[in-house]
């Protein structure tokens, strides 16, 4: 009895032995070393729910088109670390330093021009002085132009169409409205404020030479309590349209008062959907703010892309697919990885220039290998009721496309004189 | 010769830090912590030595920093020649010189109104700061590259830590002097003006003259704080100069304990940890700092380092062990409490997902850990409630004040 | 240009009455603390959520019956439990202590409602336009505003100098020991003073929500003015106060109607700056650019020249 015992204890361990020997064989092959990218935006404070959301879908995009199909890099994951820099500067730098730290090389960022700006002068300093631990950044959502012309960088990419992209199509959209002949341009005073105010009247100015610039306001960013004062310059105006920059409680305060007041003329825009706007704008916004943006919106341009957004939803029930560029960039990003082999940032950099890439909506996509801006097709688009098939905020109202121009129409001359490492 | 001791101490401490922890995050850390340290200091010197209240300190440290960073770009571009290790003056004199512009006519009262007119400047130097970009560069800020210029002893401050060791030096040198000037007349005639102007008019001090004197010299390390802060980061933007950064000074002065001179050095050690960890393990550390400052302030007026004095005398008549045990058997079921009640803040705003907490998994949708969570919240106040009268007796004792027999000079 | 100045004036009367709602409890709670309450925009703002959670489920008048209660209880509590045992240690801890407050209520209303502005809309029924003049519609809505602010400083002004809790209330400001020999619960009436202070924050929060936003930084927005508002009008005058709102009110409306600058006195003075010069920033400055941030020139210029303010009575 004792023996028997012991044989079976001792085959048992056997087994066991041989079991754990096969799996740490085949298992040091699947938890190969993750990928990790680093993401930085705001996770608390006043921003939080626009960073919150980007992690999201970023999170949603990795698990969704890779870590779920076996990884990338023949069976690697890609992990995401957030890192909270609360849409402060300053905290981007300690951020970024915590990234440097734990050894991460590529850094989604996106909110907020100045953080992109500063986080942008920092990595070039970086990666000048620590050779062969460059860091890439991959920018996703700000527009400040100045990013890809005069301080354009070699280890700095932007998937979204910057502001002078988006403005020249948003003024050949007005241009096609022969209806519009005052135009007041009001904005938050801060340097995209700024942007946008002297591009579209640079614009305006050779597309519609008749169209008069009625007025052409700035206003402390965050500092206006009530908007009504400067509607009533609207009105007095006389303007049959309005173009801002602005956005969050701005842009909703703005397009409240001009709504409020009777005013019923189209509002041209770039941040005035999502995150409680859409919901907050709701019946008196229809057919009244327009949106230049990237992403397609409705009707869904593909079978696939509609799967892809309704499962997001299905996850995610109080977010919205808001930024679709950050799919787009981190499929580009993993198609530079496999078509180099690599995940240092400098081959990834090499293989993202001039990349064409086609996305789940079926868009034609060109990475610039002169600036490192991303040429897209961009699209403006209606806050309505009617047709949504996707909506914002879970409010029934939601954005259905109107104008598209094909990404070869967009492009823009650039400044850029990229100084590129040696290697 | 205690004091003299804790000084070295104090440097050994400053010097010693990147020997034990030398990654880019801690040094970076460090850095924080090492302009976070002056920049509090110098509100001390307003708000606990002097007893003005401002709500707009961050002006002189953005203005500081912003001519630090213009300083950078003018040595990058050889206007100028000097070494990089003595921005931090020029932070401070451009401090200095705001200070000496606004106290001329902020300084004439204190109290409310001089916490008023800090405000209304705070908030004017804030706007102008995105009005002008020339200067200031709009919400992006300037940058410059701290590189260039003269090589100070072979160092050229590529690194961090290179810029750490200089900064450290930055610190101590600051302290020094900033400690120094509160055993100064001027100094000690501050407290008196805080404490009773109309007396120290009496005994022939203007009390205008001395609030002026202690609030140029605040503006001046401020300055220098700012000047620091170019050097770490190399760039600076306007919200190193609005209400935010005003704010967080004053929080950090005040946890730490305003009346005593290492109180802010708590604070903004303090401070700096929980605004560079905690937020990597919460989405809720704002809250969580608004929470600890309101409790500090109901409970622990005189801050952490109050909290630390108050033990003074049990320690000077060596009956310090005998509070061990009854901060133990208080101390425990009060952090349970408190740990509680976070737990239960989490699991609000992580509804609907199962999340980490310490070291356990939580999940608002399950009804049984709510009840845990309330069992243990409530068991762990009881026992608190309970053993607080034995902590209070505790207390009487080691701190009673005994016969001439048994005592030694007390 | 006629139009503009009668919607200005409009416009300007409609913020200056709203903040004047709020400056009321301000300084009616500071002559009788002696402490600015640097949270009472927080006040007005926890009023502005509350009311919207409300009028989600049972409609906006329903929401603007309690949610001034609520907030008023909150305040009350805040006074009795909190502020009271701050006082012992000074001026500067209270204000210290409601500077802590507004920051950890803005951390708190982000923790329930979200970061995201939220959908509080105005009443149906007063969803029409009450007079249109030169093409732009005033809306009921903003009528209705105005209404209940002026109602309310009525009511207040009545209050406090015809009736005898107003008497009480007086003299418990200049002579609390006097007030509670005679037999007064004196913190009973300080505790009721900032309950019905901030109560009033909770009715400007209100009213105000639909119009200009409810979002986590409307208190932000709001509550600097408020202070500069008090500290114009002269601490712990209600009269001031009340000329003081309204001169800001016109103040901002006016400056963001005009259309002048530092190019029109350029021109008048018969200079010219080339754009490369230094200082382009400034010689293209304009009122409408800066006319948010008046208000703090004003507080600064009124607290060097005269630190009692328009008519203060009391000075610290």
């Amino acid at each position: 009895m004792k023996r028997l015992h012991r044989s079976i204890t001792f085959r048992i361990t056997l087994r066991s032995l041989l079991a754990s020997l096969v799996l740490s064989f085949f298992g040091s092959i699947s938890a190969q070393e993750p990928v990790r990218i680093a993401f930085i935006d705001p996770l608390s404070g006043t921003f939080a729910s626009i960073g919150t959301s980007g992690l999201k879908q970023l999170q949603y995009a990795a698990d969704e088109l890779f870590n779920s199909k076996g990884g990338i890099l023949g069976g690697r994951m890609i992990e995401i670390v957030p890192l909270d820099n609360k849409q402060s500067p300053t905290d981007t730098q300690i951020q970024f330093r915590r990234a440097v730290s734990e050894g991460l090389r590529i850094i989604f960022q996106g909110n907020s021009s100045a953080v992109a700006n500063t986080l942008n002068s920092t990595i070039s300093r970086h990666n000048r002085r620590n050779p062969g631990q460059e860091i890439l950044q991959i920018n996703y959502s700000a527009v400040d132009p100045i990013l890809t012309n005069e301080q354009c960088s070699f280890w700095h990419f932007r998937f979204d169409a910057h502001a002078v992209m988006k403005l020249n199509v948003l003024t050949d959209y007005i241009a096609m409205n022969p209806e519009i002949k005052k135009i007041y341009i009001i904005g938050q005073d801060y340097s995209f404020g700024q942007v946008v105010s002297d591009t579209s009247i640079e614009l305006l100015r050779e597309k519609r030479p008749d169209i008069e610039i009625v007025g052409n306001e700035f206003h402390p960013i965050g500092q206006v309590k009530d908007f009504t004062p400067y509607v009533t310059k609207i009105v007095s105006s006389d303007a049959d349209a309005v173009i801002t920059g602005n956005f969050g409680a701005d842009m909703v305060s703005l397009a409240r008062s001009i709504i409020d007041s009777g005013l019923d003329i189209p509002i041209y825009t770039f941040y005035a959907a999502y995150d409680g706007i859409t919901a907050t704008l709701g019946a008196d916004g229809v057919d009244k703010i327009y949106l230049v943006h990237n992403d397609a919106g409705n009707p869904l341009p593909s079978e696939e892309r509609l799967a892809y957004t309704r499962n997001f939803k299905r996850l995610n029930p109080n977010n919205d697919m808001t930024q679709f560029r950050i799919t787009n960039a981190l499929q580009m990003l993993v198609q530079a990885m496999e078509a180099s082999q690599s995940t240092d940032p400098y081959d990834i950099a090499l293989a993202l220039e001039d990349m064409r890439f086609t996305n789940m909506s079926g868009e034609e996509l060109w990475m610039r290998g002169e600036d490192h801006q991303i040429i897209q097709p961009l699209h403006i688009s209606v806050h309505t009721d009617q047709n949504i098939v996707v909506d914002a905020d879970n409010s029934g109202f939601g954005l259905y496309r109107d104008f598209s121009v094909p990404g070869d129409e967009t492009v823009v001359d650039h400044s850029c004189r990229m100084r590129r490492p040696r290697r | 010769m205690g004091k003299f001791a804790a000084w070295v101490g104090y440097l050994i401490v400053l010097l010693g830090l990147p020997q034990l922890f030398d990654s880019v995050l801690a040094i970076t850390i460090f850095n924080q912590m090492a302009i976070a340290i002056v920049f509090a200091l110098s509100y001390n010197m307003l708000l606990g030595q002097g007893g003005m209240l401002s709500f707009g300190h961050a002006v002189y440290f953005g203005l500081g920093g912003f001519m630090a960073v213009h300083a950078l770009i003018m040595i990058e571009f050889e206007t100028v020649y000097f070494s990089i290790t003595l921005i931090p003056l020029v932070g401070g004199l451009i401090g200095l010189i705001a200070a000496v512009f606004v106290g001329s006519f902020s300084t004439h009262k204190a109290g409310t109104v001089f916490a008023m007119i800090s405000l209304g400047i705070g908030e004017l130097v804030a706007a102008s700061s995105l009005i002008f970009v020339s200067f200031f560069g709009g919400e992006a800020g300037v940058s410059a590259d701290r590189t260039f210029g003269p090589p100070f002893f072979g160092v050229e401050f590529f690194q961090d830590v290179e810029i750490y060791y200089l900064s450290a030096g930055w610190v101590f040198v600051s302290t020094v002097f900033m400690y120094l000037f509160t055993q100064t007349p001027a100094g000690r005639m501050a407290n008196a003006v805080r404490d009773n102007p109309e007396r120290a008019e009496f005994i022939g001090y203007s009390a205008r003259r001395v609030r002026f004197i202690s609030f140029c010299t605040s503006g001046f390390f401020a300055g220098v704080a700012g000047g620091l802060f170019a050097l770490n980061y190399e760039f600076i933007t306007e919200e190193n100069l609005n209400a935010v950064t005003s704010g967080r000074v004053l929080l950090m002065a005040y946890i730490g304990g305003l009346g005593y001179f290492i109180g802010p050095i708590i604070g903004a050690v303090v401070l700096t940890l929980m605004n560079s960890l905690l937020s990597n393990y919460t989405e809720l550390w704002m809250l969580y700092l608004g929470m600890m400052f309101v409790l500090t302030v109901l409970f622990l007026p005189r801050g952490f380092a109050g909290f630390i004095m108050m033990h003074q005398t049990a320690w000077l008549r060596g009956k310090l062990s005998s509070l061990f045990l009854p901060y133990l058997i208080t101390g425990t079921p009060a952090i349970m409490f408190g740990g509680s009640i976070l737990a239960a803040i989490e699991m609000l705003h992580h509804e609907g997902e199962p999340f980490g907490f310490l070291f356990l998994t939580l999940d608002s949708g399950n009804t049984l850990h709510w009840l845990a969570l309330a069992a243990v919240g409530a068991a762990s106040y009881f026992a608190c409630r309970r053993s607080l009268g034995q902590l209070n007796v505790a207390w009487e004792e080691a701190n009673r004040m005994d016969n001439p027999t048994e005592g030694g000079p007390g | 240009m006629l139009e503009v100045f009668v919607f200005s004036t409009l416009n300007g009367l409609v913020t200056g009455l709203l903040l004047f709602m709020l400056a009321s409890g301000l300084t009616l709670i500071f002559s009788m603390m002696g402490v600015l309450n640097f949270a009472h925009a927080s006040f007005y703002m926890l009023g502005a959520y509350f009311a919207y959670s409300i009028s989600l489920k049972l409609g906006f008048w329903a929401g603007l019956l309690v949610a001034p209660i609520l907030v008023g209880t909150f305040g009350a509590l805040v006074e009795r439990y909190a502020l009271r045992r701050v006082h012992a240690h000074g001026h500067v801890a209270e204000l210290v202590f409601t500077f802590g407050l507004a920051f950890l209520i803005e951390e708190a209303v982000q923790f329930f409602w979200g970061a995201d502005t939220k959908n509080y809309q105005s009443p149906d029924l007063l969803d029409f336009p009450l007079f249109t003049l030169f093409g732009q519609e005033f809306s009921a809505y903003r009528g209705f505003m105005i209404t209940i602010s002026v109602g309310i400083f009525l009511a207040l002004y009545y209050v406090l100098t015809r009736s005898r809790i107003g008497i009480i209330i007086q003299a418990a400001i200049t002579h609390p020991h006097t007030v509670a020999s005679l037999g007064h619960n004196v913190p009973l009436i300080f505790m009721a003073v900032f309950g019905v202070g901030t109560g009033l924050a909770g009715v400007a929060g209100v009213i105000a929500g639909p119009v200009l936003t409810t979002f986590p930084g409307m208190a932000v927005v709001l509550g600097s003015i408020v202070f500069v508002i008090v500290v114009i009008g002269g601490l712990g005058s209600l009269g001031g106060a009340f000329v003081a709102s309204l001169m800001i009110g016109l103040l901002q409306s006016y400056a963001i109607a005009s259309n002048l600058g530092m190019p029109d006195l350029l021109n008048w003075l018969g200079l010219e700056f080339s754009r490369d010069h230094p200082l382009n920033d400034l010689w293209t400055l304009t009122l409408p650019q800066i006319a948010p941030v008046l208000p703090f020139l004003l507080l600064v210029l009124v607290l060097i020249f005269r630190p009692t303010g328009l008519a203060g009575k009391r000075e610290e």
